[in-house]
């Protein structure tokens, strides 16, 4: 077929531009300027698709976004992107499409069974059907639904495509570029405004492009060339073609999602899709009208289609529907046939329940109605109901024209309700819906050329008035101006299936079955029969459904209401909600200042936060994880070690009344420190649980340098500030966060003196650098900080230098540690070590541990008030009831044990009731040659010496062991004091 | 979402941490019955209409009280926790 469909001399299309594409692997050909929907019907294609539940041969109903039944998959590469609307997927060479939801294929579906037994799959039929056996639920039935009823097949490999996201900000925002939507941006742009005026169509114009009626007694598209050039002149005037704005939210905020690269082939420069957030001072929203169908049986065969649609194919893609019934109940469907006519159309009826006068150039059937169509994969004939009895009319097309409803579904993005009005059969947005944004043209029911043209003039200068500007002197340009007559027909009572929702396969009988059975309600009846819940969200079925309901429950529509419009307006591909989340993209990564030496020794790194920081350090002949982990141990235990500790939490507390702070903020009391010591610190919550633990340094009278875990560093410096800002106006003190500004390494070991004193211009010795000391140092001519503390238990200093030091430090310190029989250790090492000495981490302080949990609650100082303290008392935080702190020790010193077990009785069976605790650090200690657990176990410290099992289900590991003192070497602290 | 920070102006939300009710300022005294620290702790009035809550602001470190509608979504005004900035 070579498109044998087109009408010639028509359209808005580039016919000395011919592009290939192919549909279901079949070549076609185009032109430049068609949408996939408009040259399949150019070559004749009218079967697209194939329908949710019943799958019945589809065909494309509309010429927008709105579209029910032209779901396709776009194919490129192995990239696959499903239920693509044809009607909004521009033409480009080499598209390739496929049709989706049938098997084998299009033509012939086996699926096509459920049709036959729609009897039994009326609405709410899975409810009814599928209830037993219950065990069935998830084995049988739905993975059989899912498979029947459905849309587009994943690709089932991430989406490689590029996305973005942007900002833009304006004085107005015009969200539609049709009649309404330009003379707004005109007025405005004159005015000085800055503008922003989207569409979601690949050019602007809106109906103007469809209808192409005469404005200001000139062609419209000539008028429209004249605006678009003004336009475009302006600077003011942002112009976003192929954005649908999406969503209306708080503050002038919209959503708008951009079609950047989507129209055309491949193109490594372009994203697919920009999702944009707009904020605007002002906008007007002139997103037209949709029009709506009429429910008459068999309405959903691949020809019937809606009226303006079949006009604008007709008058913007040269398309040939061939010969054509309308089917209206008000004048625009009158207006449709006489415009196709004047085309060279074959109108072969125009069908109208009105009594409509009989004078138009094709034959006309007054009062009359369609009741039913032929044609199994394509319309061939179509029957009128009218005063002289049935008539069977032959048709390539059946073009519906149920009434218009206006695009009002931004203005209910913050709740409000749309209003129904008699007059025009149809809801109207109310006013003040959204704050800031105002309605013109055929959004708000002013249907008429002319009546668009002056309404956008009007509701632009109405908010240029509120923006302060003037707006400029303008008259609308004369236009077409009809009054919009129509005399309701929602459905054709004539027996048979007649479709509301063509994306759902809901028809009028599954609607007065809902009513039947008692979902009265439009909401649950939209839940019941799944009415306006598919990709098109019921925009061409929503009002026709509820006026069903309304016939069925015996009331009228405005008393029935309708469900809620909820963002977004159309279809957002998650990827371009997340544009830049992928991979590294999801979060910032933070390095430590010996992160490149780290890694060019072949450190594989872990996360911790957004840190990065060494697992290990491998050296030659380590093959797995444990051999560097027990060699790193072993050396910190028997030499030295080194390990980058820059990722702590540093927070500067100064000022006259820091120590009242501090003792505020601590569990124990930091007022009593004497410069240059350091002291463990206990920080609660407000409500008795453990915050976070680290050390207060004192490095004058008053000066306090604080420590945090790598992870609470965020948590405490809030809690901090609201701790002074709610709490304690008026003191003098200030807090900063110097995290970043130093770099800090732990030395550990017995030769962690000899280390250190190797980069000191003043040696230090065991008596006047005691442990828990703190003091300033010259370390290799730098003015750093010296801290004799420990995380290993064994002798330990850390030293902080500013960070730019940090890198050449780390390399000397590994550098002279090696010479020492040392080296570098990483997280793994250091966890071993820590649950040697039985030290929590966040494993342990994980937020739902108090301070008697950890052994600690005689830390909370009798003497004075602190954050969490009277909490911290309360029944049930304290005493045998509760899990405390205990170490785990394997009969078997080689039986594995894991984090996350539980806890059971020797023989009890793994149940809830039985459970004694919990598992929440595991590490092989290489000097007790034990694997070694921290665990919470219910009434820990009365049962040392007991035994305990250790209940894996993930990993099916029991392990029996024994409940010991959570210090497990050096329980009296000799070696990091000495 | 734009919040008015005492300090800063008016600031996307994004730049904001959430907390709670601003109950939470109105700490009782270390002695105080159990009662009133679970009021305290725990007890939330959850109001459709006017609240007072919350909002840290990130990048200047201040804790701001922000009153709102929770029916509207209508931002009234911000003051810092502790008074007058």
């Amino acid at each position: 077929m070579r498109q044998d469909w087109r009408i010639p001399g028509r359209g808005l299309i580039a016919r000395d531009r011919p592009v290939n594409f192919t549909f279901d692997g079949r070549d076609h050909t185009g032109f430049q300027g068609d949408t996939l929907a408009s040259a399949l019907m150019a070559n004749g294609v009218r079967l697209m698709g194939r329908s949710f539940k019943y799958h019945r041969p589809r065909g494309v109903l509309t010429a927008g976004s709105e579209e029910p039944n032209a779901l396709v998959e776009v194919l490129e590469g192995a990239q696959k992107t499903p239920n693509v609307r044809a009607t909004m997927q521009e033409l480009y060479a080499g598209l390739s499409a496929q049709s989706q939801n049938r098997w084998p294929g299009l033509s012939f579906d086996l699926l096509a069974v459920n049709d036959l037994l729609a009897p039994f799959l009326s609405a709410g039929f899975y409810y009814k059907t599928f209830m037993w056996p219950r065990a069935l639920w998830e084995r049988l039935y739905e993975p059989v639904i899912r498979r029947a009823a459905g849309l587009g097949a994943l690709s089932m490999r991430h989406d490689e495509g590029r996305y973005e996201k942007a900002w833009a900000h304006c004085d107005l925002l015009i969200i539609g570029a049709g009649p309404a939507g330009l003379m707004a941006a005109l007025t405005a742009g004159r005015a000085g405004a800055d503008v922003i005026l989207a569409d979601e169509d690949s050019r602007f114009g809106g109906r103007l492009l469809g209808d192409q009626p005469e404005v200001d007694g000139q062609p419209a598209l000539d008028w429209l060339e004249q605006v678009l050039a003004e336009l475009r002149a302006l600077p003011n005037v942002r112009l976003m073609a192929r954005t649908s704005v999406t969503g209306a939210y708080d503050d002038g905020t919209f959503g708008a999602l951009e079609r950047v690269g989507l129209h055309l082939a491949a193109s490594d420069d372009l994203p697919r899709e920009c999702f944009w957030r707009i904020v605007a001072r002002r906008a007007v929203l002139c997103a037209g009208a949709l029009e709506r169908p009429i429910a008459h049986p068999d309405n959903d065969r691949p020809g019937v289609m809606l009226a303006s649609a079949v006009r604008a194919y007709a008058a913007r893609w040269a398309v040939n529907p061939g010969r054509v019934v309308v089917f209206g109940n008000n004048d625009s469907g009158l207006q449709a046939a006489r415009a196709l006519n004047a085309m060279g159309v074959v109108v072969a009826g125009y069908v109208d329940p009105r009594p409509v006068p009989v004078t138009e150039d094709f034959p006309v059937y007054a009062q009359a109605q369609v009741v039913g169509t032929r044609g199994r994969l394509g319309l061939r004939s179509v029957a009128v109901r009218h005063a002289g009895g049935i008539s069977e009319i032959e048709a390539r097309t059946l073009a519906l024209s149920g009434g218009w409803n206006p695009t009002l579904h931004l203005t209910c993005h913050l709740n409000s309700r749309p209003e129904w009005h008699d007059n025009i059969a149809a809801f109207l947005p109310r006013p003040g819906a959204i704050p800031g944004l105002s309605v013109a043209g055929a959004a708000r029911g002013r249907f008429s050329t002319a009546a668009c043209l002056a309404d956008g003039l009007a509701q632009a200068a109405a908010a240029l008035e509120d923006l302060g500007l003037k707006p400029p002197a303008m008259t609308p340009p004369s236009a077409e101006d009809a009054p919009y007559a129509i005399a309701p027909l929602w459905a054709v009572d004539a027996g048979g299936r007649a479709w509301l929702d063509f994306a759902n396969d809901v028809t009028t009988k599954d609607v007065k079955l809902a009513a039947q059975e008692g979902f009265r309600s439009v909401e649950h009846m939209k839940r019941y029969t799944t009415q306006g819940m598919a990709p098109d969200q019921g925009k061409s079925s929503n009002v026709a459904a509820l006026a069903v309901l309304a016939g069925a429950n015996d009331q009228p529509i405005a008393a029935t209401g309708t469900t809620t419009f909820r963002p977004p307006f159309v279809p957002v591909s998650i990827a371009a909600l997340g544009a830049g989340g992928r991979g590294t993209g999801f979060a910032p990564q933070r390095f430590t200042t010996s992160d490149a030496q780290t890694r060019a020794m072949g450190a594989p790194m872990i996360e911790a936060g957004l840190w990065y920081r060494p697992s290990y350090f491998p050296r030659a002949g380590e093959t797995t994880w444990r051999q560097s982990c027990d060699r790193e141990v072993m050396m910190v235990r028997g030499a030295v070690g080194v390990c980058d500790v820059s990722t702590l939490g540093k927070i500067d507390v100064q000022g006259p009344d820091a120590e009242r702070f501090l003792d505020l903020v601590y569990a124990n009391r930091m007022s009593s420190l004497k410069p240059g010591r350091v002291r463990y610190g206990l920080m609660l919550r407000e409500d008795g649980h453990v915050m976070d633990d680290g050390t207060c340094a004192r490095l004058g009278p008053e000066h306090f340098l604080i420590t945090t875990t790598t992870a609470a560093a965020g948590q405490v410096t809030r809690h901090l500030d609201f701790v002074q800002q709610a709490f304690c106006a008026g003191w003098a003190l200030r807090t900063a966060s110097v995290t970043e500004h130093w770099a800090q390494f732990a030395l550990a070991g017995p030769k962690a003196r000899d280390l250190l004193n190797r980069l000191l211009q003043e040696p230090v010795n065991a008596q006047d650098f005691p442990f828990m000391a703190c003091q300033e140092a010259r370390i290799l001519g730098v003015e750093g900080r010296l801290f004799r503390i420990s995380f290993s238990g064994e002798l330990g200093y850390e030293i902080a230098v500013p960070a730019r030091h940090g890198g050449a430090l780390f390399a000397r310190l590994v550098a002279e540690a090696e010479a020492l029989g040392g080296g570098a250790y990483g997280m793994e090492a250091l966890n071993v070590l820590r649950i040697e000495k039985g030290f929590i981490t966040h494993a342990e302080i994980h937020g739902r541990v108090t301070a008697f949990d950890i052994g600690m609650e005689r830390m909370i100082s009798p003497a004075k008030d602190c954050i969490g303290k009277a909490a911290s008392q309360r029944p049930g935080l304290l005493g045998a009831e509760r899990e405390q702190l205990v170490g785990l020790m394997p009969l078997d010193p080689q039986a594995e044990l894991s984090a996350g077990a539980h806890l059971y009785p020797p023989q009890a069976p793994a149940t809830r009731e039985n459970g004694q605790g919990y598992v929440t650090s595991v590490g092989y200690s290489p000097v007790l040659k034990s694997w070694l657990a921290l665990a919470f176990l219910r009434d820990g410290r009365a049962r040392h010496g007991q035994e305990i099992r250790l209940d894996d289900g993930l990993r099916g590991r029991k392990v029996l062991c024994r409940v010991v003192d959570p210090v497990f070497d050096d329980p009296d602290g000799g070696k990091m004091r000495g | 979402m734009r919040i008015p920070c005492p300090c800063c102006g008016l600031r996307d939300r994004r730049e904001f941490t959430y907390y709670g009710a601003a109950d939470y300022l109105d700490r009782p005294e270390a002695d105080a019955p159990a009662q009133a620290w679970d009021d305290y702790l725990h007890n939330r009035a959850n109001p459709a209409g006017l609240t007072r809550d919350l909002w840290y602001h990130d990048p200047c470190g201040s804790w701001i009280t922000l009153r709102r509608d929770t029916l509207t979504h209508a931002i009234s005004g911000a003051e810092p926790v502790g008074g007058a900035a």
